[in-house]
Formats: C-alpha cells, sequence, structure tokens
C-alpha cells in the first residue's frame, strides 16, 4: 500500500511540474503581448481591435482569444485599451470580420459625425419604435373590454408600472402631461443600456454628452413644469425658499445651485453607474491577459465578469429606473403647491 | 489597473462632444414625438379608458348592491308589516268570534227560557182541560154508576107499595 501511495505521489508531482508553467503561461504561451508593431495602421483602430478582442474573450474561451492574439499586438497598457473601448469613436469594430468606418460630418465647425455611440442610439430608436408602435397600434384597435396579449400585455405592465408607480405617485395631479416623457426617457435608456451589454454594442449611456443631454431635458421640463405650476411671481419666490430677506444673499445662490444639482447628478449617476461596470468586466478580462494565465482566466476572470455581466444587466434596468424615478420626483417636486412656504413669505 | 484610473483622471471620458449631444438631442426628441403620437398615446389611452371602465363596473355592482339591499329592507318591512296584520285580523276574528258565541249563547238561554216557559204554560193548560175532563167523566161516571144502583134496587111491587103509601099518606095528611 505505501509503496503504491508513494508511486502515485510521484506521478502527481510530475503532473504538476509539467501542468503548472504551462497553466500558468511561463513558456511559449504568450499571447496578447506580442511587442510586432504595425506601423502601417493607424493606432486608433488597431486599439479598438483590442479592446474587441477583450470583448471576445468574453464569451470565448481563453484559447480562442490566444489564437488571435498575435495578429493585433500593440504598445498599448491594459488601461489604454479599456478607455478605447469605452469612449466613443468614429468607428465599429466587428473583430473577426472587419470594421465600419463612419462617416465624418463637420457644419459650422462643429463636429457632428455620426459615432459609434450615434449608431447606437439609432439602433434603440428603431427597437424601440419596432416594439411599440405595433403595440400602438394594438392597442388603438382594442375596446376596453378586451385585454391585450402577448407582447402588448408586457409593455402594457411596463407603461402601467411608470404610470402609477413612477408618474402618479410622485408627480400626482397632471402627471399625464409629462408621462409619454417619462416613458420614452425610461425606454431609451433601457434600451441604450441593454444594446451596450451586447457583443459589438456600446453603450451610449456610459457617454457623459448623452446622459447630460438627456438630464438637460429634464431640467428643461422641470423648469418649465415649476414656471407653469406657480407662475414667474412664485418661481421667484420658490428661489428665496420663503427664509426672511436679509438671508436672501445666501438662499437665493444655494437655491440656484440646488436647480443645478439635481441634472448633474442625473447626468453622473447615470453615466458613472454604465461606465463603472464595464470598467469592472474590462478589467476583469485584462486580469488574465497581465498575468498571462489561463487559471487566473477560468477561475478568476470569465466567473467574476460572468457574475459583474448579470449585475450589469441588473444595473441597466435600475439606471434607466432611477433617472424616470427621479426626473418624475424633480417634476413633482417642482410643481407641488408648498403652500406653507408661500405663507412663510408673507 | 492604475493607469486607467490615471487616464480617466486625465481625461476622455468626461470630454464634452458637441456632435454626440445633438444627436442625442434629435433622436431622443424624434423618438419621443413619433412614440407619443403611435404608442404612449393609444396605450396609455387604452389603460385609462380600462380604468375607467373597471371603475364604472365597480359602481354599478355598489349601486346594484346598494339596490338589493334596499329592496330587501323594504321585503323585510312589509314582511313585518304582513305579519302585523295577520297577527291584528286573527286577533280581531278570535274577538269577534267570541262576541259572537256569547251573544249566540245569550240567545240561545233566553230562547230556550221561552220555549221552558211556553211549555210549562202549555202542560198547565193540557193539565187544567185534562182535569176538567176527568172531572166530567168522573160526574158521569158517578151518575151512570148511581143510576144502575138505582136501576138495581128499583122494585115494582115495592114501589108500587111505596107509591099507594105515599097516596094514603096524602090522603090522610090532606084531612
Amino acid at each position: 500500500m505505501k509503496r503504491v501511495n508513494g508511486y502515485k505521489s510521484i506521478v502527481l508531482s510530475r503532473v504538476v511540474t509539467l501542468l503548472v508553467p504551462m497553466l500558468l503561461g511561463m513558456g511559449s504561451l504568450v499571447y496578447a503581448s506580442s511587442t510586432v508593431g504595425h506601423g502601417a495602421e493607424a493606432a486608433h483602430p488597431e486599439v479598438v481591435a483590442h479592446a474587441q478582442e477583450a470583448v471576445h474573450s468574453e464569451t470565448a474561451v481563453p484559447d480562442d482569444a490566444a489564437a488571435h492574439g498575435d495578429g493585433h499586438g500593440g504598445h498599448e497598457s491594459a488601461g489604454d485599451v479599456i478607455m478605447h473601448h469605452i469612449l466613443d469613436s468614429g468607428v465599429m469594430a466587428f473583430e473577426p470580420f472587419g470594421e465600419l468606418h463612419l462617416p465624418k460630418i463637420v457644419i459650422g465647425g462643429y463636429d457632428i459625425s455620426i459615432t459609434k455611440n450615434v449608431v447606437m442610439m439609432w439602433l434603440a430608436s428603431a427597437i424601440l419604435l419596432a416594439v411599440f408602435i405595433p403595440v400602438g397600434r394594438t392597442y388603438s384597435s382594442l375596446s376596453s373590454r378586451k385585454a391585450a396579449s402577448g407582447v402588448a400585455n408586457t409593455m402594457e405592465a411596463l407603461v402601467e408600472f411608470i404610470r402609477l408607480d413612477v408618474a402618479k405617485s410622485n408627480i400626482g395631479h397632471g402627471y399625464e402631461k409629462h408621462l409619454p416623457y417619462l416613458l420614452t426617457v425610461f425606454a431609451f435608456i433601457l434600451m441604450l443600456n441593454l444594446l451596450g451589454l451586447i457583443p459589438y454594442g456600446a453603450t451610449a449611456t456610459s457617454n457623459v454628452n448623452v446622459t447630460l443631454t438627456l438630464a438637460v431635458f429634464t431640467f428643461i421640463i422641470t423648469q418649465v413644469a415649476a414656471l407653469k405650476a406657480h407662475g414667474i411671481k412664485g418661481y421667484i419666490a420658490h428661489l428665496t425658499a420663503g427664509t426672511h430677506w436679509s438671508l436672501w444673499f445666501i438662499m437665493v445662490p444655494i437655491e440656484i445651485i440646488g436647480l443645478f444639482t439635481k441634472p448633474f447628478a442625473l447626468t453622473v449617476r447615470l453615466f458613472a453607474n454604465m461606465t463603472a461596470g464595464h470598467i469592472v468586466i474590462l478589467s476583469l478580462i485584462f486580469i488574465s491577459f497581465i498575468l498571462k494565465s489561463y487559471v487566473v482566466a477560468m477561475f478568476v476572470s470569465v466567473p467574476f465578469s460572468i457574475f459583474i455581466y448579470l449585475l450589469e444587466i441588473f444595473v441597466a434596468f435600475l439606471q434607466a429606473f432611477i433617472f424616470t424615478m427621479l426626473s418624475a420626483l424633480f417634476i413633482g417636486l417642482a410643481t407641488a403647491h408648498e403652500g406653507h412656504e408661500a405663507e412663510a413669505a408673507h | 489597473m492604475l493607469t486607467s484610473g490615471i487616464i480617466v483622471l486625465q481625461g476622455g471620458l468626461l470630454d464634452p462632444n458637441p456632435g454626440l449631444i445633438f444627436w442625442t438631442a434629435i433622436t431622443f426628441v424624434i423618438v419621443l414625438l413619433i412614440l407619443r403620437k403611435f404608442a404612449w398615446g393609444p396605450i396609455v389611452g387604452a389603460l385609462e379608458d380600462r380604468e375607467k371602465a373597471i371603475q364604472a363596473s365597480i359602481d354599478r355592482a355598489h349601486s346594484a348592491k346598494d339596490e338589493a339591499e334596499a329592496a330587501l329592507r323594504k321585503n323585510k318591512e312589509l314582511l313585518a308589516k304582513a305579519d302585523a296584520d295577520a297577527d291584528r285580523i286573527i286577533r280581531e276574528g278570535k274577538s269577534y268570534g267570541e262576541q259572537l258565541r256569547s251573544e249566540m249563547t245569550a240567545k240561545a238561554q233566553t230562547e230556550a227560557n221561552r220555549m221552558i216557559a211556553a211549555a210549562k204554560e202549555e202542560i198547565e193548560q193540557e193539565k187544567r182541560r185534562a182535569l176538567d175532563e176527568l172531572r166530567n167523566e168522573v160526574a158521569d161516571l158517578a151518575v151512570q154508576g148511581a143510576e144502575k144502583i138505582i136501576k138495581a134496587n128499583l122494585d115494582a111491587d115495592k114501589q108500587k107499595a111505596i107509591v099507594a103509601g105515599m097516596i094514603d099518606d096524602l090522603t090522610k095528611h090532606r084531612n
């Protein structure tokens, strides 16, 4: 028995000594770190390609990455690659199949070229229109005595949720006026968030310009609603927060800052959430590239990035909901008739 | 990973991009307008209609329930009233019957008394008549008996002797 055990341990130790360097990539299994530079190619698409390769390895096993790793080498560090994946660009790369250069448009000195994020927004819009217009048609041909089924029923749950739990409970009276905006912003952000999670996709909401624009819409709607609800006099009175006039030189700037904090918070919340998730996924993937190890890829990068990916799906819904919810809340706060403040002001 | 942090701080993520802002605004507004016209309008309208229909149904159900309760209450009232009426009628009937009975009894009593009195009268009369008859009969019988007794005791010789004696007496006494 003892001899058999000893024999086994010898075999085991041999297997380990053979496998460990191989698994840890200490031999010739070097990938994604080739120093062969591509002078002819511009740095820009090369980097995007590299980033796409990283995304590709999310779904495929790392062997696959090794297969075309030597083709696209770069000087860039992992950070550069991640940033180029996150950032907007004028090139859509479909890694093994080639890439698509989007048209550059410059009008009056302003660069309004079509970028990856713009394409994603159009794609999202197309999907939204393709989903919701038939649903709308179903409903316009539906009497109140019949219930919808299928896609229409699913979308009804969504619309009903936004209508009752978001719009009605936060805005209250006169919520119908703001309902189309809230529904659109929810569906739009949700679709953009989800499109960022599919391969070859880009997250438009992880770009601060997109979220800023959406937040500005909320800001404009909020201010218009406040002006309509209180009138110009009430709106200005609101800026003093009903305090004594001697405090106005403090209160007015604070209230004005407060007006702009809300859209700023909306902007940063959505942008940061969507960016952070992608950075974490890419970083986890790059751990295996940096350590050049299959073991790390198997037991750290892939499981953890799958976990973060699932979390991202949740976050996609959550952030779309939060943006809509806060928009509704801000509109509700702006239109609410605060009688006590008006009384205190007199 | 440290480098990525440095790059985030260096910029890139927060770069303003007017083109993207422009396209976002355009895309969003167009999507908003199209969806408002073709999707949200009909969907929300249908949902509101349904809500109203449900509310109307609930209201109808409530009013129907109220009506049913009112009808039930009315029925109960009617039933109670009918019960009371029946009681009253029975009571009245009973008292009437009682009264009728006592009346009839009294009437029968007086009638009986009258009849008894009449019967007594008749009996008395009959008795008197019978007594008269009996007296006449008895008198006749007595006369007939006396006649028979007299007839049986009457003897022609004796009579003649008697009569002769009487004549003798008369003649003697005439002198």
